[in-house]
């Protein structure tokens, strides 16, 4: 099947570094398109559909309480290896930007919660998080595929959806200009 | 790089072929003072891109090395990439494959999150439980104990990026395993959403 890599281990040498080139192309142009913010969802500029959750401490999650901030709405899960790259930088952004008034905000989308609140103490998440299920997916366009961030401005307008393995820094960026001076 | 210098490079004799690599000024070769000023001035400038180039040259090899070692390294247990490319199947072909199938309808599976398959998933396909978990391998063993091992599987998952997901992998191991003979995968390069949804082909959602 062209576009498609062959099978590591038995095609020739030249076709695995053909393959090799071409599945390289392949995601970055993937991954590329993937992180773009989708200029085009519905829920751009729109509110951001609320919800209320019990988080992994036991305190309520109403995303409403967090109007007057912005908000970093990610979803992930434990089986996603580009959420569990992401998260250290989630967490040292909560503590540098949050006093500038930046929230972050975890659904785990895993089927296990046990999984969920394991990694949410190795990884030290100092931000809440909560179980999501497929109506809160729903509820958010359709959570197919990790990871997913929103981004909510103070206002709870949604700004900017990053799909699949974002470039961090840009998210980054884009957060700041909402940001309290 | 001059022309000169180019040249000088290209026809560059033993002692000098020796020097390649010396700091100019900081040792002399035997058989260089005879260069009259400009020669001398173009062999030093010479020398230092030669060490330049040299460094890059260096520089690239070994980037180069370490890339050769991860592409002829074997597939990690459990990658999607350890799938072979001719069992792998794009979204159109399976389309093209539900529409034009009458009587032996494939049997598809997905083996990744129930979260999402219960948000969407393909019409007609069943949850088999997570490859990358025991349980859900364990879950897969069963549904497919008592079928023939002649039968048109695929499976699918699009939980993340294809380099990334943890299911397929193991999962088709085990049919293969189990003798399956005719067994796909479905190849969503970023995900379900970008891949399948996005796209308009059909999804239902339900557990």
């Amino acid at each position: 099947m062209s576009g498609i890599p062959k099978a590591i281990g038995n095609a020739p040498c030249i076709l695995r570094r053909s393959f090799a080139v071409k599945l390289l192309l392949g995601l970055c142009v993937g991954v590329s398109a993937a992180q773009s913010p989708v200029a085009t969802t519905s829920f751009l500029h729109k509110q951001a559909p609320q919800f209320v959750r019990t988080d992994f401490e036991n305190r309520k999650l109403d995303l409403r309480a967090y109007r007057g901030k912005v908000v970093l709405l990610d979803f992930w899960a434990t089986w996603c290896a580009s959420c569990q790259i992401e998260m250290p930088r989630f967490v040292a952004w909560q503590s540098q930007y949050g006093p500038r008034g930046l929230q972050i905000i975890g659904i785990s989308m895993d089927d296990d919660p046990a999984l969920a609140r394991k990694l949410y103490k190795k990884m030290k998440l100092n931000y809440p998080v909560a179980m999501g299920d497929e109506r809160l997916g729903q509820l958010y366009g359709g959570v197919l595929g990790l990871p997913l961030t929103y981004l909510i401005d103070s206002q709870g307008n949604v700004q900017a959806r990053f799909r699949g393995e974002a470039d961090l820094n840009s998210i980054e960026e884009k957060f700041k200009t909402l940001l309290r001076p | 790089m001059s022309k000169r210098s180019h040249k000088l490079f290209i026809n560059i004799d033993l002692p000098a072929r020796r020097s390649m690599f010396m700091v100019p000024g900081t040792a002399r070769e035997p058989g260089t003072n005879g260069l009259n000023s400009l020669q001398g001035n173009t062999m030093k400038f010479g020398l230092a891109e030669r060490s330049r180039i040299a460094a890059f040259l260096i520089f690239a090899f070994l980037s180069f090395a370490v890339q050769l070692r991860a592409q002829f390294a074997p597939a990690p247990a459990g990658s999607a990439f350890s799938i072979p490319e001719a069992q792998l199947l794009k979204p159109e072909a399976l389309i093209q494959l539900l529409q034009t199938t009458n009587k032996d309808k494939p049997l598809i599976l997905q083996v990744g999150s129930h979260m999402l398959f219960a948000q969407a998933h393909i019409p007609g396909s069943e949850y088999a439980g997570p490859g990358s978990q025991p349980a859900g391998i364990e879950q897969l063993q069963i549904r497919m104990n008592a079928l023939s091992r002649k039968k048109l599987i695929v499976l699918y998952c699009g939980c993340c990026p294809w380099n990334r997901c943890p299911n397929l992998g193991p999962a088709f191991a085990k049919l293969r395993e189990m003798g399956f003979t005719n067994v796909k995968a479905l190849y969503l390069a970023n995900n379900f959403g970008a891949d399948w949804a996005d796209k308009g082909y059909p999804v239902e959602p339900g557990n």
